[in-house]
């Protein structure tokens, strides 16, 4: 029963929103106790995995291959307390920072949809399923990208949506011939079997499928465009929300399904991973640096930093893929924090553009470093986690002989330092420009405030603290790579 | 039958890609729905295309493999086709609403969001 709560938590909290609907205080209310008890849930989870190991849970009674699994590993655990903890932190964040019309219209209600389907590609063990619970999270973020109804707004809507469906029918195809070639669904199942057959050409073509949709959702080079177009459109708390989680539960599908999946051609599939993930850091860093809005130097960012995960992928080692689990954290936490510290900006000044606003050090000195930090995290200057993560990443290149990605990782972190301290420069050093149209506001939202804050300090301390903890993380890669772990633990 | 569901699919699979290359809005629209039922149909096709017996077992329990078809894909069909409705209705209400705010259904309007 533990497994299936992380998605009936949040649903039972949808009806309860639905309810109280336009009833904002009773609203919130419901929303920052649910995602206060997931983060709780969520800790427990991975308490269990860390002492007991992996385990798995049959929907219904059906016998493993049969029914609906969801499945658990340390992997999933670190990504579910990851998610929770931001799904917390931005709902409190959007109290003082979305408009009455737009929380009215139901934000905490998506909000929850979102972390429903979030959990459940967490943990499912079913690739039908997978899609299923894919569905329920892209439909909750179809709805939040087009709230409020501006017109930038619909304008990235109509590209988000139309490229993110091509993803999901492409996905359908690939489940499609797989189910033809194994008869199938089950994850673990399908690993088995693939063990045991004889290869055809047939399965490799799905695997391509499925790298594919995957990669249009994870926003890889080629299938980013949706990307940059659509993100910064919406209001920050929910851009936060989306650069943290959405694009990561593609990355963490490519993981999990390449792990268990690519058995055969592993050299070419690796040339394949290791060449993506080099242009998608360039392209991404490259295009940010071009940019003068925050929030599009942000979601530029966003695709330069899938490239690393992907990279920790490609490089294939236990600390390979161990580095790229830290690294999902921790640029799930600085980049949602990187993106409310902008939102805060916009709140002060008054516009996102670097070009009208300026001199937040001067007014206030403490919002300046809570972009800071974060901000440096993103390009990886010690004792930030930013560091850890590329240094495990680039640890794990050299050892693995890979120096041609391992070079461009770390030339592509100089650039990503320029790009934010441009920001830095632009938003907090420089005099307000004199023919600025931006006009200055000057609140500051308490909730929106303290929670960057309190994301913030969390960065600094998980920064700090990752002598206590980073085995967890190499044991999590481990998991990962141990194909027959995963088979054992659903099959058993 | 086969032959002639493959070339239904492909033609299709042509038909989508095909309206998602025009820059009215609406017919990418149109090229969605195309996708979802070429896909639909692909799935079907997976469970074997075998008619005229329900997909039960016999009375002793055993299955005759040869006279029925799988039903599993039928049934992720089904999840597929409501999935499908859903989002219709979505990108439907969207481009409305995106013909309100704009006045044009023209694609190459869309290029605003794209600067930087």
């Amino acid at each position: 029963m533990t497994l299936f709560l992380p998605v009936i938590l949040p649903l039972a909290a949808i009806v309860m929103l639905l309810f109280s609907y336009k009833l904002n205080r009773l609203q919130q209310f419901i929303s920052i106790f649910s995602m206060s008890l997931l983060v709780l849930l969520a800790i427990h989870i991975l308490l269990e995995v860390i002492s007991n190991g992996p385990f798995a849970m049959q929907a219904g009674g059906w016998e493993a291959p049969f029914g609906i699994t969801f499945t658990v590993d340390l992997f999933s655990a670190i990504m579910l307390v990851t998610t929770a903890l931001i799904a917390l932190i931005v709902t409190i964040y959007s109290i003082g920072f979305l408009d009455k019309t737009r929380k009215q219209a139901g934000f905490y209600i998506l909000i929850h949809g979102l972390v429903t389907g979030v959990n459940g590609s967490f943990l499912t063990g079913d690739i039908f399923n997978l899609y299923v619970w894919f569905e329920v999270m892209l439909i909750s973020s179809f709805v939040l990208i087009t709230l409020g109804a501006e017109k930038q707004q619909l304008r990235g809507a109509v590209k988000y949506v139309v490229l993110n469906l091509i993803g999901s029918v492409i996905f359908v195809t690939a489940i499609g011939l797989m189910y033809g070639q194994m008869g199938t669904l089950n994850m673990a199942d399908i690993a088995l079997k693939l063990r045991e057959i004889e290869h055809t050409g047939l399965i490799n073509s799905s695997l391509m499928l499925f790298f594919i949709a995957f990669g249009i959702k994870a926003a890889l080079f080629p299938f980013f465009f949706w990307l940059p177009a659509s993100y910064p459109t919406p209001p920050v708390a929910i851009t936060a929300f989306f650069a943290g989680t959405l694009t990561k539960v593609g990355v963490y599908v490519i993981l999990r399904f390449y792990s268990l999946f690519v058995i055969t051609d592993l050299t070419t599939w690796q040339m394949i991973v290791m060449i993506i993930a080099g242009i998608t850091m360039v392209s991404g860093v490259l295009m940010a640096a071009s940019a003068y809005d925050i929030r599009k130097i942000l979601s530029f960012h966003i695709i330069s930093q899938i490239g690393y995960m992907i990279m920790g992928l490609g490089i294939a080692t236990v600390i390979g893929l161990g580095g790229a689990i830290y690294f999902m954290v921790h640029n799930i936490l600085s980049k949602t924090a990187t993106f409310m510290a902008g939102g805060l900006f916009f709140k002060y000044r008054g516009s996102y553009d670097l070009k009208e606003i300026g001199w937040i050090y001067k007014d206030k000195p403490l919002l300046a470093f809570l972009f800071l930090l974060p901000a440096l995290s993103l390009a990886g200057i010690p004792p930030t986690p930013g560091f850890f993560g590329k240094l495990f990443l680039i640890y794990g290149g050299f050892q693995a002989g890979a120096w041609e990605i391992t070079t461009v990782a770390i030339i592509v972190s100089i650039i990503t330092l320029f790009s934010m301290v441009k920001i830095w420069n632009e938003a907090v050093w420089k005099k307000i420009p004199e023919h600025s149209k931006a006009v200055d506001k000057k609140t500051l939202p308490v909730s929106s405030f303290w929670s960057t804050l309190v994301l913030v300090v969390l960065i600094v301390m998980f920064g700090l603290g990752t002598g206590l903890y980073a085995d967890y993380f190499f044991e999590a890669g481990r998991q990962l790579m141990d194909a027959e772990l995963y088979i054992n633990t659903v099959l058993k | 039958m086969l032959i002639l569901l493959a070339l239904i699919i492909g033609f299709l699979y042509a038909a989508s890609i095909y309206m998602f290359l025009r820059r009215s809005i609406m017919k990418l629209v149109l090229g969605i729905i195309f996708l979802s039922h070429a896909t639909n149909l692909l799935l079907f096709v997976t469970g074997g295309l075998r008619s005229g017996a329900p997909a039960f077992t016999n009375a002793d329990g055993t299955v005759d493999l040869s006279t029925i078809s799988d039903p599993l894909p039928q049934a992720l069909i089904l999840t597929a086709i409501v999935i499908g409705l859903g989002i219709t209705a979505f990108s439907l209400v969207l481009i409305y609403r995106f013909y309100k705010e704009t006045g044009t259904v023209d694609l190459d309007e869309l290029t605003e969001s794209d600067k930087t």
